[in-house]
Parts: structure tokens; sequence; C-alpha cells
């Protein structure tokens, strides 16, 4: 037990056992519930889909489809892990296992309810940010290192794009700091108890949603995999496992970014309004409503809208996105500033 | 111009054919769906459907071919194959009668050709098979198509004979 206990503290820096196993309980307490969600974020997508196209998804799988997901974890499994002759092995196989574990380090910081975060610390918006900026380098990596021009096209785009669209993804957020004067997410949504930012910052919710597509590779901007030309994109080479692993982190992606526009402008697991029956609601389902809103968006835009061409995707990146984050970012300064409401930590 | 391009611009900015376009959608998710759980339901099939062949048999049974060799004279696949001789009481019938499914094009141009309306394609499309073989239908098989589809083969012509 001394053993343990001495390696808890040396390599995770926690003084007992017991709390050492209670940060393990804690992680498993996300992940689970999160690698579920994404279980069913596929066949939620599929079936929504479906539905916009007035077909009925897949509905065979146990009742109404439910048990698609597994179907479809079991067949991945069961497949064979191909790697290309001319691929270079270790890089081949670590860019998945980068995409995934990013897709869920990030949620240490996502707070749930008051003072139910995993890491309460006072840069979360910050390590947000540098772990959705390091996604970068898991699909720069596969497409690299699967040696295949299709891949390395696809790993360009997606990293071309992730890139533009970051930095107006930096600016919104900048302009949700200005407002709030701390990098807390916690105290983020505690800034929103008066009004959630979605209705201030209207067009700064819509930008930033817009650009979290952009950022997650989703349709109207999933050029990097556009079937048509580049076959799936920077993992054309990849199967079974390590393809499902790209596509966990994919989806893990989506939900951490719904995660994010609900903490930074939807109040989080703030209550819709602060009235008797619905403040009594725990803010875990307020925030895992929210999160289900922000998802179904997604999809819905998926299925109402075609593909960009890849000049229209930076140009309206570095034309639009960047200069009209930028005035938000000075008018929302100079609002505050002028009308003396600047928040007082800063 | 100058007010109908800034009216344009409006738009573009507002996202208004986006939020058109979603909305759309949205409407389309409470439609009916057009979708046939497939193997559980089927669709509606024309009398004209032009599926797995059968030879029919009059109501006493006794095998409308008469071995005129049309069908085989027609099929622009040569898919049939017929050998005839004189039965014991005299009456001309087929000794051999094969259809090649694998070279068949499902023309019906069989059917059409037949005076005694004896070959036909009826209403099954579900006669896939595990090996090549099998799809080498010989009479037998094809009198018993007749034999299990009687039913829908005839209402099937008597829904269609105005048309003929």
């Amino acid at each position: 037990m001394n053993f343990i206990n001495d390696f808890g503290i040396s390599v995770f820096g926690y003084s007992d056992f017991s709390s050492f196993i209670i940060i393990i309980l804690k992680i498993l307490a996300i992940v689970l519930p999160l690698l579920i969600s994404v279980a069913y974020l596929t066949l939620a997508e599929r079936r929504v889909i479906g539905l916009m196209q007035l077909r009925k998804g897949p509905n065979v799988v146990g009742p109404f489809g439910l048990f698609q997901p597994f179907a479809d974890a079991l067949k991945l499994m069961s497949k064979e892990t191909i790697i290309p002759k001319e691929a270079n092995k270790f890089l081949f196989l670590l860019a998945p296992m980068i995409t995934f574990i990013l897709a869920l380090i990030a949620w240490a910081v996502i707070p749930f309810d008051e003072n139910n975060v995993l890491a309460d610390i006072n840069v979360g918006i910050l390590y947000l940010f540098a772990v959705s900026s390091l996604a970068v380098y898991g699909i720069i990596i596969a497409g690299w290192a699967s040696n295949s021009k299709y891949a390395f096209l696809g790993a360009l785009r997606s990293a071309a794009q992730m890139v533009s669209y970051e930095v107006s993804i930096g600016l919104i957020i900048i302009t949700v700091l200005l407002c709030v004067g701390s990098l807390n997410l916690t105290d983020i949504v505690n800034a929103q108890k008066n009004v959630w930012f979605a209705i201030p910052l209207l067009p700064m919710f819509v930008m930033f949603f817009i650009s979290v597509l952009a950022e997650t590779n989703r349709a109207p901007f999933d050029l990097p995999e556009g079937e048509s030309e580049l076959v799936a994109g920077y993992f054309v080479e990849y199967s079974s496992m390590s393809f499902a692993l790209f596509f966990l982190g994919e989806y893990a992606n989506m939900i951490l970014m719904s995660a994010l526009t609900v903490t930074l402008f939807l109040g989080g697991w703030l209550p819709i309004i602060d009235v008797y029956p619905l403040n009594e609601v725990p803010g875990v389902i307020w925030f895992i409503i929210k999160i289900i809103f922000i998802l179904f968006i997604f999809l819905w835009v998926r299925a109402s809208t075609p593909r960009y061409r890849y000049d229209q995707l930076m140009r309206l990146g570095w034309k639009i996105f960047l200069p009209f984050s930028l005035i938000w970012v000075v008018l929302t300064a100079g609002f505050l500033v002028f009308f003396d409401i600047v928040p007082k930590s800063i | 111009m100058k007010f109908k391009n800034i009216i344009n611009d409006l738009k573009k900015y507002f996202l208004i054919e986006i939020f058109k376009g979603l909305f759309l959608t949205l409407k389309y998710l409470f439609k009916k769906k057009v979708t046939i759980n497939y193997p559980y339901e089927k669709g509606k099939l024309s009398p004209r459907f032009r599926g797995e062949h059968a030879l029919r048999r009059y109501p006493n049974g006794e095998e409308r071919c008469i071995a005129c060799k049309l069908c085989e004279a027609i099929c622009p696949a040569q898919a049939i194959k017929i050998e005839a001789e004189p039965r014991e009481d005299g009456s001309r019938r087929t000794t051999r009668y094969d259809i090649d499914m694998t070279k068949c094009i499902y023309c019906g141009f069989c059917a059409e050709a037949c005076p005694v309306d004896a070959i036909v394609e009826g209403p099954n499309f579900e006669f896939a098979t595990e090996t090549r073989e099998e799809l080498f239908y010989d009479k037998e098989k094809l009198l018993a198509n007749g034999d299990r589809w009687e039913e829908q083969i005839a209402l099937a012509q008597k829904i269609d004979s105005p048309y003929k």
C-alpha cells in the first residue's frame, strides 16, 4: 500500500491512495458516459439525417435501432487492422490515439454543474483552446504517415481549415472573456446568471457555431473528407479500431465543442429561466439538454447544406469571420469601457 | 441597382437563405417517410412485372406448353433451350425446357411470343441462389414455379388482359 501511495505521489501528485482512486473514478464517470453518447450520436446522426431525407434510418437492430451502435462497434473491432506497406508504422498508429485522447482530455475542465468539474483551473478556456489546436497534429500525422496522396491532401486541407477557423474562434472567445473577466469556465457560466451571452453577443454566437462546424470538419465544411474527390480524407488508409478511434475522436470533438458552445453562450448548467420548477432540475440535466440541442443543430445543418468549395471556405474564414470577430472584440471592449461596466477582475 | 446590392448583402449577412434551407429540412423531419421496411413490407408490383419465369398448366393439370419453340426463337439472350417429341397420346410436348437465368435479361419476349400463355414471367423477384448452377432452371423447376405462383399469375393476367 505504501508503495502505491508513493507511486501516487510521485506520478500523480496525490498524497494518499483514496484520493487517487477517487480521481480515477471521476475520470471514468466522465469518459464512460461520453463514449456511450458518442456511440448514440452516430445513431442519432443517421436517424435525424434519414428522417430529414424522408427515410427512416437504421431501425432494425434492437428497438428503434437502439443497438445499432453496438453492432457497428462489433463490426469495426472484428475487422483486420491494415497497415500500408509504405506507411510509417509508429506514427500511423499514433495518430488516431492522439486524436482520440485529445478529444477526451479536454473534458477535464468542462463544468457540468456548480462545483462539479474535474479540474477547476483558472486558465480553463486557454487549456481548451490549446487542446483543440493540438487536434491538428493527429490529422497531419495521420495524413503524412499513411504515405498516400489522398490522405495527405485531406490532412493538408484539414489542417489549413482548422488553423484558419481557430483564429476567429480565438477572437470570439476573447469577446466572451471581456464580458466575464475570467478564464475559468465556472466563472464564465456564473457570469451568465442574468442573461446568456447568446443574447447580447448573438452575432458572435452564430459565428462561433459556424467556426465550430469548420473546426470539427463537419458539413458544410467537411471538405477534408470530401468523398467525391478525396475518397475519405486523412483517414482513407485506416481500418478497424484505428479507424474507429478517428471516428470516435471526431464525434467526441463534436460533443466537446457543443459543450464549449453551451458553456460560453448558453449558460452552461443554468436553467432556461430561474423559476421554481425549472431551477430544481439538476444542473447536469440542463447542461445535457443544451448539448443535445446544439448537437441536433450540427446534424440539422449537415442535412441541409451542400459542401463548401475550398476557396470559399478560406474566403469565409479569413475575409469575413476574421474581420467581423475583430470588429466585435473592439466594439465590445469599447462598449464596456464607455459605460464603465468592465468586469472587476480585469 | 445599388439598393438591390445592399439588400442582397444584408440577406447574405443575416444568413436568410441558410435559415430558409434549415426550416425546409425541419419541415421534412416531420413529414411522412417513404421507406418500406423491405423484408417485412414489400412495395406494390405492377401486373406487368417481369420476375422469375414459370411454366403454367391448364386447370385440369395438363401443361400448356406445346413446344412451338417461339420463345426459344425470340429470346434475344438465347437463354432458352427446348427439345420436343410427340407424347404417347400423340400430343406434342417438350422433353426438355431449360432457361439459363444467368443469361436471361428479363425482357419478357418469351411470354409475349407464347401462343398458349405457357411461359410467363411471374411476380417473384426473390430467387437469389447460393450457387450459379441453381440458376440453370429446368422444366421441372419451371413447372413447380408455375404451380407455386399460379394464383398471382392468373390474377395479373386477368388485370392486364384489357391492354393486351
